[in-house]
Parts: structure tokens; sequence; C-alpha cells
């Protein structure tokens, strides 16, 4: 609690705390991460290079314009998925809420696979693709679930279910009927990637996080007093559907943006939320705090594959889901009652 | 009641609901001498359909020739053995598969007391799919044989797994069932991508055409092998009618009612692992029957499981035949698979049915 | 009465999509008293309730708030003079019962003002009046179904609104708890002058705790005024399909009614 005069925050010190602490992290991890590679840099050279004082050509243009992008990538597209499942979470008020509940993830693969299978698009075409289709998936899933200007969480995630059932049916049959060499980089995309990541990935979902996540902020407290009921939010004084509509578009924004990013990674979205709650036992919508989760899982998910000692091609969104499952799955046999 | 609840089965971890939500259903309360007669005329349908589906193919062969091939069956006519042979197990393992799919998804409502619930979220399609990934890359195995036998040994392997995560073995706890079931969908779906985009691209194009879900080329080995396990799980099922409608009211309760939780819930755990197991190793995985045939059986049939079963096992076998039909006879050349059809003609379907009506809660 | 109604409802038409609740509905809640509503299950409270905290926007009518159109006020301004209990809401998981009664401030914050000192003696006032100060750092999902409808109650009464409606605030309680919220009730009206409107089902709580009572039938009103002239055996039979004696309760000189048998639906 803050307080000077007539103006007061509710800050929780263990929350500010948790989230500084995964900001250090990330960033740790994300130096550390640019010292990986083919040419091997310290953690001098790395931070000497990102703040232009390196004076080595070559590492500055590693550094500046091949390992920072997939760097800065990494961690807004984690944000941009943590904050966007926190939202998910709060609106269908149910903890495995996910962009997935509006049918988002199903669209933007079919975006992604139309591009590539049918259109043979370049890698950026494909991006746009996957951001187009799995908005335009999420408006038709909204406009088809409201009746009489409401959304019941219930009918919209039923919604959700029959619009992804068709749309993953189209994408089984481009991927089956289409020409072999595009399926298979279609299924390639599918996996996620942050390799070859450059600052055209990298601006959007930046500015995009820098700009929704403080727009969503004041929208949390509202949020919070909506998942303990729709009557008793508005009565409270919350406009409830159109607060619920705000927070929808922001996540889907923000979904939409770490796609177009990184394609598809699974888990980040459902996880970031889930543990800073655990972590910092703070009871309402978590923003910040889920970002700064977001963004270091899906970085020490990146960091770790690129230690492994293996050479088979290892997708980023594909070791975020093993991480994630083995999360699950440990935290199952430990734990008597989940 | 503007604000529905999302899940029932609200995983509580979070800061998500906490107070238990009184029960609100929606009870629709058909007749009850139209249920009996309804299963009966849907029965009616499914066989017709099985009949028809056996003329339709590359080439179409007439309902009569149809019709002598299984009655008066004449080896010598090219006709009869191609419905005897391929038409006719198909168009059965069709219904099998189909059966099988809809009773696993109300077991598994029923279950999980969540009507969102589905067979595939406990994991078992993705074990299939990571055996028979596994079996195309290391072992080049091509056929739907193999694919039915890699099918069952990685089904059964990840049902194995989710009946010990999920603590079906000693607790009734559905958040941790279906979260067992979905950090072991991730976990082997990656592996499975893992081995594909590591492999040759001929792997990819074989492992597609089985995601599919497709009853393409199965022939009676297949249909043998799935009936007798398809059979077990439906023996399974059937035994668990009636302990299920006291199970859908909560632990508690049930066990006021002279249930036992414990047990009902063990065996409604293998019978979808049976049923469902066996289901994607003879067809892929076929995804939305077992979720949508549930919600379209308690419309017809009220909540009683000894009738909600039923209508669901053949529903989804009406759907799933039709698909397959459709899915033959509507494109110029070659086939739609039906795992594909099924959700193109479900989904559309599904979500009208959300926008007119409330679905009946569980 | 003579002062002018707290809340006034002319012509409702109330439904929900296609069903109709209630059409052409005249209700009036007097100002500074316990009015109770009364009827038969389905019979239209609850949406009558929702329709007066415009939760559920009437389809024709008008609901006047101290002679106000609620319509024009904005949520929050609402907020500040009525408040409403529901009949069900979720206790975020791991919530503390402080916490959980401090979003009942929410209509008087502001993005800079989040927690003022007059937010706090609020929470304290609400917690000490509904018995449950000692509570307040317990988690919600902790205590008993008793305890936590009153600190339900108490997030309505942290709002600090001078007109309060609580449906069926007595469900899940046992009958010293549920005497306790309708003392409670009459205190809030009788020492702090606020309004109370209850949804309550037993016929002599509300007949001994309301200064005025409104039964609906089928959407419609059937009777309205003190208990004494509105709680006859001829509206019991009417309204409940209930065969009773209403006598003169013995400590209170309230009416008692003493059910004998449920009407035959059919025979009616």
């Amino acid at each position: 609690m803050w307080r000077v005069g007539h103006t007061s925050l509710v800050i929780s010190p263990r929350l500010v705390t948790i989230t500084v602490v995964l900001l250090v992290v990330g960033a740790a991890l994300g130096v550390t991460a640019m010292t990986l590679g083919t040419l091997r840099l310290s953690f001098g050279e790395v931070i000497a290079a990102v703040v232009d004082t390196s004076g080595n050509a070559q590492h500055d243009r590693v550094v500046r314009s091949l390992r920072l992008p997939r760097v800065v990538t990494a961690i807004f597209a984690g944000a941009a998925l943590g904050v966007s499942g926190a939202i998910f979470q709060s609106v269908s008020r149910n903890a495995l809420g996910s962009p997935d509940v509006i049918g988002f993830t199903t669209g933007a693969a079919t975006g992604a696979i139309v591009q590539i299978v049918v259109f043979q698009a370049d890698a950026l075409q494909v991006s746009l693709g996957a951001v187009a289709g799995g908005l335009l998936t999420a408006a038709v899933v909204y406009l088809l679930s409201r009746r009489a200007g409401v959304t019941g969480g219930y009918r919209l995630i039923l919604t959700g279910i029959g619009v992804s059932a068709v749309l993953g049916a189209v994408n089984g049959l481009l991927l089956v009927t289409g020409d072999l060499d595009q399926a298979f980089t279609a299924n390639l995309w599918l996996s996620g990637s942050l390799d070859a990541r450059s600052w055209t990935h990298a601006l959007p979902v930046t500015v995009g996080v820098l700009v929704v996540v403080p727009l969503v902020l004041p929208l949390a407290r509202r949020a919070s007093l909506i998942e303990m009921g729709d009557d008793l939010a508005q009565q409270l004084g919350v406009r409830v559907e159109r607060t619920r509509v705000l927070l929808m578009l922001a996540a889907v924004a923000l979904a939409g943006l770490a796609t177009g990013a990184a394609g598809p990674i699974a888990f980040i979205a459902l996880a970031a939320p889930q543990l800073v709650v655990r972590l910092t036992g703070w009871r309402r919508m978590p923003v910040v705090s889920a970002a700064a989760m977001g963004g270091c899982l899906l970085m020490l998910a990146d960091t770790v594959t690129r230690l492994l000692p293996i050479t088979a091609a290892v997708p980023i969104g594909r070791v975020t889901g093993i991480i994630g499952g083995l999360y699950l799955i440990w935290m199952l046999t430990r734990a008597k009652q989940v | 009641m503007a604000s529905s609840p999302a899940l029932p089965t609200d995983p509580a971890p979070g800061w998500g609901r906490g107070r238990p939500h009184p029960v609100r259903s929606t009870i629709t309360r058909p007749r009850r001498w139209h249920r009996g007669t309804g299963l009966l005329l849907l029965s009616v349908v499914l066989v017709i359909g099985t009949f028809a589906s056996a003329t339709v193919g590359t080439r179409a062969i007439p309902l009569a020739t149809t019709w002598d091939a299984v009655f008066a069956f004449d080896p010598t006519n090219s006709a009869h053995l191609l419905v005897v042979h391929q038409r006719i197990p198909r168009a059965l393992l069709a219904v099998v598969v189909g059966g099988g799919l809809g009773v696993a998804g109300a077991v598994m409502q029923a279950l999980t007391r969540n009507p969102l619930a589905e067979p595939g979220l406990l994991g078992v399609n993705a074990g299939a799919a990571t055996a028979i990934a596994a079996g195309i890359a290391f072992l080049g195995v091509t056929d739907p044989s193999g694919y039915m036998w890699l099918g069952v040994l990685g089904a059964a392997v990840a049902g194995a797994v989710v009946y010990l995560l999920g603590g079906l073995r000693t607790g009734t706890n559905p958040v941790r069932l279906v979260l067992a079931g979905a950090a072991l969908t991730v976990v082997l779906m990656a592996l499975t991508q893992l081995i594909l985009v590591n492999s040759a691209e001929q792997v990819y194009d074989r492992y597609r055409h089985w995601m599919v879900g497709s009853l393409a080329g199965r022939g009676t080995d297949v249909l043998i092998a799935i009936g007798l396990l398809t059979a077990a799980g439906l023996l399974l099922a059937h035994a668990l009618a009636r302990p299920l409608d006291t199970a859908i009211l909560g632990e508690e309760l049930s066990r006021s009612l002279g249930g036992r939780p414990a047990r009902v819930w063990a065996t409604a755990g293998l019978a979808v692992i049976v049923l469902a197991g066996a289901a994607t190793a003879a067809a892929g995985p076929i995804a939305f029957l077992g979720l949508a045939a549930p919600h379209l059986a308690r419309l017809l049939a009220g909540v009683d499981h000894r009738w909600v079963l039923p209508y669901s096992g053949v529903l989804a076998a009406v759907l799933i035949v039709v698909a397959d039909t459709l899915g033959r006879a509507l494109p110029a050349n070659g086939e739609v698979s039906v795992g594909i059809m099924v959700s193109i003609l479900g989904g559309p379907f599904f979500v009208l049915l959300v926008r007119r009506r409330r679905m009946v809660r569980l | 009465m003579t002062s002018p109604p707290a809340l006034e409802a002319a012509h409702l038409t109330l439904a929900y999509e296609s069903r109709q609740v209630a059409h052409d509905l005249d209700v009036s809640i007097p100002d500074g008293a316990v009015t109770v509503i009364l009827g038969p299950n389905a019979c239209g409270k609850s949406t009558l309730l929702r329709a007066l905290a415009r939760l559920l926007r009437p389809k024709t009518g008008q609901v006047l708030l101290h002679g106000q159109d609620v319509q024009r006020l904005t949520p929050k301004e609402l907020a500040r003079r009525l408040g409403l209990l529901p009949q069900s809401s979720a206790a975020p998981a791991g919530i503390t019962v402080a916490d959980l009664v401090g979003r009942g401030r929410f209509p008087h914050q502001r993005m800079l003002r989040q927690w003022s000192h007059e937010d706090e003696a609020a929470v304290a006032r609400a917690l000490a009046a509904t018995g449950v100060a000692e509570l307040a750092d317990r988690a919600v999902e902790e205590l008993s179904g008793g305890q936590r409808q009153r600190v339900w109650i108490a997030l309505i009464l942290a709002q600090e609104t001078p007109v309060l409606l609580l449906d069926e605030p007595t469900t899940y309680l046992d009958i010293s708890h549920q005497l306790e919220v309708l003392e409670l009730c009459r205190r809030l009206n009788r020492d702090q002058g606020r309004t109370v409107v209850l949804v309550l089902h037993d016929l002599n709580q509300a007949a001994r705790y309301a200064d005025h009572l409104v039964v609906l039938r089928d959407g419609t009103v059937a009777a309205t005024g003190a208990p004494k002239t509105v709680l006859t055996e001829q509206l019991l039979h009417d309204v409940f399909r209930l065969e009773a004696r209403v006598i003169t309760d013995p400590v209170f000189g309230t009416p008692l009614v003493i059910p004998i048998a449920a009407r035959d639906s059919a025979a009616g």
C-alpha cells in the first residue's frame, strides 16, 4: 500500500519483489543467450556490443542484428502470451483458459497454413496470415457467442470449440492434400520458432506489449470483480460486458503479436499466470508479473534448448510444451491434491 | 443467468472461482416412451446408413448387389468381393469407432463432471500418435494394421500413465485427471513433432494421412481386433450406466446414495481409455465426435445415463458413417478423410446448437 | 409512508431473451423501511430485484431511485447509492475475508485513489456489523456456510449505500444465523436509516421483520402493504396454494402463519 494525501495505490511488496526478480532473471538469461552461438562471446562483450562501446564491428553485427532480435522476440512474445493467458483465464473463469478458448490458435494456424500451402508465401506474409487468421477467428467466435448483448463464459467456450473443430479440419485437409514440401514447411511453422528472427519479428511484438499492457493494467481490478460473478461486479459499478470485450481485444491482440513473431508457442499462456499466482499469492488478475513470468519462461526454454548437446532440430514451441508438460506431471506426482 | 459458470469442474488452483457453484441444470424432460422408440429409429437409420455407405466408393455398387453380397455371397463376383472384403468391414469399423467414441465421450463427461471433456483429453490419442510417428520413422511401418498395433500399444502406455498420474486408482479428482491428461498430451505431441521435423519428408507424408483420421484401407483384421477391444470397453461402460448417474452428483452425495465413487471412477477411466484407444488405433485421432455426441444425446434423451450412453454411441456412429460416406461421395476424385468430414459437418451444427438453445448441463 | 419512495418501478416489462417474466409491473419500495418481497418459486422475485438494481434492462418502463431514472446514472454513481447481494457469487481462491470485503469499496475508488482511509474505516465497520471482524485474515474458503454468507453481506455493507437489496440472504444458514442476518438488516434500517429490501421464503420471518411486504405472483404484484393487512388466509391460498391459518404471534404481535396443507395444484 502506498498513500500520499488523497492518492493511494494498492501494491503488494511480494508481488513487486517477485516481478523485479523475474525481470532481472529474464535480462540475465537474455545476455546469457547472446553469448551462445558459433561465435562465443563473453558477457562483457555482449553488453558492450549492445550498448555500442565494443568497437568490434563483427561483434556489433552478430549481437545487434542476429542475437538481440532473437532475445527480444523471445522475451516480448513470452510476455504477450503471459498477459494474454492471464486475461483469458480471468474472463473464462477457468484456470485452464488460454487464447485457444476463443479459437485463436487454430485460426492462426489456418492463416499460416493457407499462406504456406496455397499461396507459397514468404515468412513475413505467413506471420501476417497467422495474425489475420487468429484475429478473424476470435472475432467470429465472439460474435457467434453473443446473445442479447452478453457473452456468457460458457457459451464462448462452447462456440470456440465448435469453430476450432471446423478450422482444425480445414487445417488437416490443407496439410493432407497440399504439396508435401509445403505441408512439411507448414508443419514446421506449427512447431513455433525463434530461429532467424530479425527486427521485423521483434519490433511489432515489443511495441505491442509496451502499448497494450499499460492499457490492460487499469482493467485488472475490474476483471477480478467480474470473476466473482457478473451481477456482483455490475452492482459494484463495473461495466461488465464492455470491460470483458476490451480485455479480450487486448488478449487477442497480444496473442496475435506473439504468434506473428514466433509462431504458436505452447503452454506459456497457460503456465505463466498460474505460476505467478502461486508465487505471489496475489488474488487479482496478474498483468505485469504475468508478462515478466511469460518472458522469463520463453527465454529460459530457448536458452536451455540451445545449450542442449544435440544436433536435432528442436522447435521452441515444442520445447515449451515438453518443459511445461513435464512440470505439470512432476507437480501431479508430488501433490496429493491439485 | 448472465454469469454462467465456465466449467463445473473448475480447477481450484489460481485465483479462479473458489466457492463451489450451486448446481444449475436445465433439464429437458423428453417423455419416457419416446426414448426407446427414438433409439430404435436411430439404430434403423444406422443400419441403412451402413448399407448405403457400402455402395459408395471409387466404384459405385448398387444397393441390390450390396445386399446380395452380404446375404447371397458369390466369391466369383468382383463386386461381391469388394463389398465383403473392403466396404462392409470399413463401414462396420466406422460404426465400431463411432460407437466407441460416442460412449467414451459420455462416460468421460460424466466422470469429470465437465461437459467440455472429451476422450482425447486423457492423452490416449497422443500416445497412439507418438507410437505411430515413431513406428513410421524408425521401423518403417506403412500399413493400416501396423498402425493399429502401434496405436494400441501407444494408447495403452499413455492410458496406463494417465491412470496412475491422474489418481484414477486412488481418488476421484476430475481436475487432477484432466491435468494429467493435458500434460501428457502436450509432452507426447511435442515428442511426435520432434520426431517428424527431424525425419525425412516421407515420414511426415505418412503421418499426415494418419493424423487426420481415416478409415481407408482398414480390412477385416483391423475390424476384428478393434471390434473385440471396443466390445470390452462397451461392456465396462454398460456396467457403469447406473453408477454414473450417482457419480455425477459428486463424491459426497454419491457415497451417501450408496455408490462407490472410487470404483466407479477406476472403471470409467478404464472404459474411456480402452474405447478411445481402440478407436484411435483403428482410425486415427477423430476429434469432436466424443465431445459433441453426448451433448446431442442429452438433448434427445435427458440426463439418465442408461439412455445417454446408448444414444451417444448410436448418434456418434450415425454421424461417422454419414461423414465417411460423404467423404467418399462428394469429392470428384479421391476421398476426404473421415476425421475431417466429421468436424466439418459437426462443427457448424454444434455452433448452431449452442446459439439456438441452452446446452443441457451436466 | 408519507416520504417519497426510495425505489419506484413503473410499467416494467421484464424478460430474459424471449422468456417474459413480468409485464406492466408497478412496485414501490418505501424509503427508510425494511421491505420484504415474497412469492412462490419462479414468480420473478430475483428478476425484479435485478431490474431495480439495473442488472436487467427492462423492455419497457423505468425504475426511479429517489426520483431519478437509474438508467441515467453512471454505473459507479448507482453503485454508491444502491447495493445488491446476488444469490450466488464466487470468491476467488485463497482470498481473505478482509480482501473480499474490501472489494465492496470499488465504487468509491478511482485509479489514483485505490485505498483511502475511508475505505479502511468502511471495511472495519462492515466487518464489525456482521460479526466477522475476528475472521478478517482468514481465507474465505475455510469458513462455514453461515460465516461465508455474512462475509458476502459485509461486502455489500462496505459499499455503504443508502439502499440495500439482498436476494435470499438467509439461504445456507441455520435458524440462529438466519435470525442474526435479519436482526442485522433491521439494525441497519433502525440505527442507520438505510432502506433494506429482502427476498425471503419464510413467511413468518417476513411477517416479523418487514415494515412493508410486496407479494408477487407470476410477475404481477398480488398484494402490497403492511404484513398485518397483506398476510391473510385468502392470499396464502391464492398465491402460495397453501391452506393455512393466520393468527397473531403471541410474542411479537405480528401475523403468524400456520401452514396446514399444500393445496393440490391439480384441483386448483
